[in-house]
């Protein structure tokens, strides 16, 4: 038995390990490097269990290894309109709404180059209290953080400063569970907003709580110190609904929500709108440009993409791999897979892919050649699992 | 009934002129839950080393290689419509395929138990 080829990983600079490494060794997580740490693929619960752990109750995940990074003005922090200020200069580089991001509240959004392709997906806050006026808070992807830093410093560097936060940890609560268990310790976060933030004092130490996530369900994204994220980590573990999740799990977890995963399901080639996440782009920033690759990110939204991301859902039960080539039932290419496995709560193979015009209308019938055979798909609409985001009461 | 051992983890029981073969426990253990398994039709004959099924977990894909030569006589469709079976019972139940050998002399250049133990210890 031997494994099939896989998209390999860049090798660069030695193996890091994260704060939590012996934790993660010590409750028989298998390791395995990605992004340039030493990773925990799985525990002894296994990808499947774990997945489904998650969607039922409540899974701890450790993301340690994603850059957290703070965006401060050089000049006039405190200052009314500093925010807009240092919104306006990150805007140059991505299409979301940022000046209008109020204070405790989180986007999603795209670094883009100069060609309209990502650069890398993240995370952006605007942080509590006046005097963080002018200061924006950015969770980037692990893989190309220091692409991301070093675009960030060239391209705003006049006008402002970018600090890594490099003694810090990050972990997420994800699943339904994930607010009573968090709110043992934090009763607010029971009706904290869907892409909020607070800060909060927990062991002895400030930690900034993010509701957000990347597997489609309720969930938290928590910021510490390094040197307190094993007493946080030890404390969810304890409870009976919280268990380790590796990323095997994370990874058909966003798949069945319909997430993208940067350096697979979207590049520095693609654009935000063949990425089809063009909800990322805000109102105000399509009538005003003024972001890079603008042109042909308008453009593209105005009269259409070539090629889109799509949901694709195989026929038969063999999953089709990152990497399938996708053909119309006559037998032309039209597009690739860019993510693909076996979806434990879809309870069947699920992929998402790029496929070419006019063959993006979910409904359609493809066909993908898996090992050398062509095997009858779909595309179909994103997620497969219905998201389970919170909604305040009102 | 003698069993054997490869060094690609599938196990090789010989009783007459026939083996049943599948992956080690070892292996099922390696890959994880088992969600696909592909077969090769009855009556289609295979040379040692040659890719004969496919055995995918969430994570990915492996190729399970002929262990020997000779031509299959009968496949377990209880593990291709229940994958599961793979992780339940690896070295029972969860068997794949069953192989009219050709070339006996393969079988005895095979690993013993104690050889294959210490080649995954």
């Amino acid at each position: 038995m031997k494994n099939q080829p896989q998209t390999p990983q860049p090798q660069k600079s030695p193996l890091r390990f994260l704060p939590l490494h012996e934790l993660h060794v010590g409750l028989g997580g298998k390791m395995a490097p990605f992004a340039g740490y030493e990773m925990p693929v799985q525990y002894p619960m296994g990808v499947m269990k774990e997945h489904i752990h998650v969607r039922e109750k409540a899974g701890l995940f450790d993301v340690s290894h994603m850059g957290q990074a703070w965006l401060s003005l050089k000049e006039g922090i405190g200052e009314d309109g500093a925010h807009e200020k240092i919104a306006a200069a990150l805007e140059t580089l991505v299409p979301g709404e940022i000046q209008k991001l109020k204070p405790g509240r989180i986007r999603y959004s795209v670094l883009l180059n100069d060609q309209g392709g990502v650069e890398d997906d993240l995370m952006i806050t605007n942080p509590l209290g006046d005097e963080n006026r002018g200061r924006l808070f950015l969770v980037v992807n692990a893989a190309v953080k220091e692409q991301d830093f070093a675009l960030l410093r060239t391209k705003l560097g006049e006008v402002a400063d970018l600090t890594v936060w490099e003694t810090r940890a990050l972990l997420a609560l994800q699943g339904p569970k994930a607010a009573d268990v968090l709110a043992r310790l934090v009763p607010d976060v029971a009706d904290m907003p869907f892409m909020s933030m607070m800060e909060v004092e927990i062991f002895d130490s400030k930690a900034m709580i993010s509701r957000c996530g990347y597997t489609g369900e309720d969930g938290f994204e928590i910021s510490l110190p390094a040197s307190k994220v094993e007493a946080l980590a030890q404390y969810l573990l304890d409870h009976e609904d919280v268990a380790p999740i590796g990323l095997g799990a994370r990874d058909s977890l966003r798949l069945e929500a319909g997430l993208c995963l940067y350096g697979h399901d979207m590049n520095s080639e693609t654009t935000p709108v063949e990425a089809n996440i063009s909800f990322a782009i805000g109102k105000r920033r399509r009538e005003e440009g003024g972001f890079a690759g603008a042109e042909k990110i308008l453009g593209q939204l105005r009269d259409g993409a070539s090629k889109l991301r799509v949901g694709i859902k195989p026929e038969g039960r063999a999953p089709a791999r990152e990497g399938t080539e996708i053909q119309s039932p006559d037998g032309a290419t039209i597009g690739i897979v860019t993510s693909g496995s076996f979806g434990p709560t879809f309870g069947g193979p699920v992929a998402m892919g790029y496929v070419n015009e006019p063959h993006t209308e979910s409904g359609t019938d493809v066909q993908l050649i898996i090992r050398g055979k062509p095997a009858p798909a779909k595309i179909c609409d994103m997620p497969f699992v219905a998201q389970n985001y919170y909604r305040a009461k009102k | 009934m003698t069993t054997r051992y490869t060094k690609d983890h599938e196990w090789v029981s010989l009783e007459g002129d026939v083996v049943s073969i599948g992956i080690t426990k070892h292996a099922a253990e390696q890959l994880g839950d088992v969600v696909f398994v592909e077969l090769p039709d009855g009556g289609k004959s295979f040379a040692q080393g040659d890719d004969m099924a496919v055995v995918e977990s969430v994570k990915a894909a492996s190729d399970v290689y002929a262990p020997i030569s000779g031509e299959i006589i009968e496949t377990n469709q209880t593990i291709v419509d229940d994958p599961a079976k793979v992780n339940e019972d690896p070295e029972g139940a969860g068997w794949f395929v069953k192989i009219k050998i050709s070339k006996p002399e393969e079988f005895e250049a095979l690993m013993d138990e104690a050889a294959y133990k210490d080649f995954i210890a």
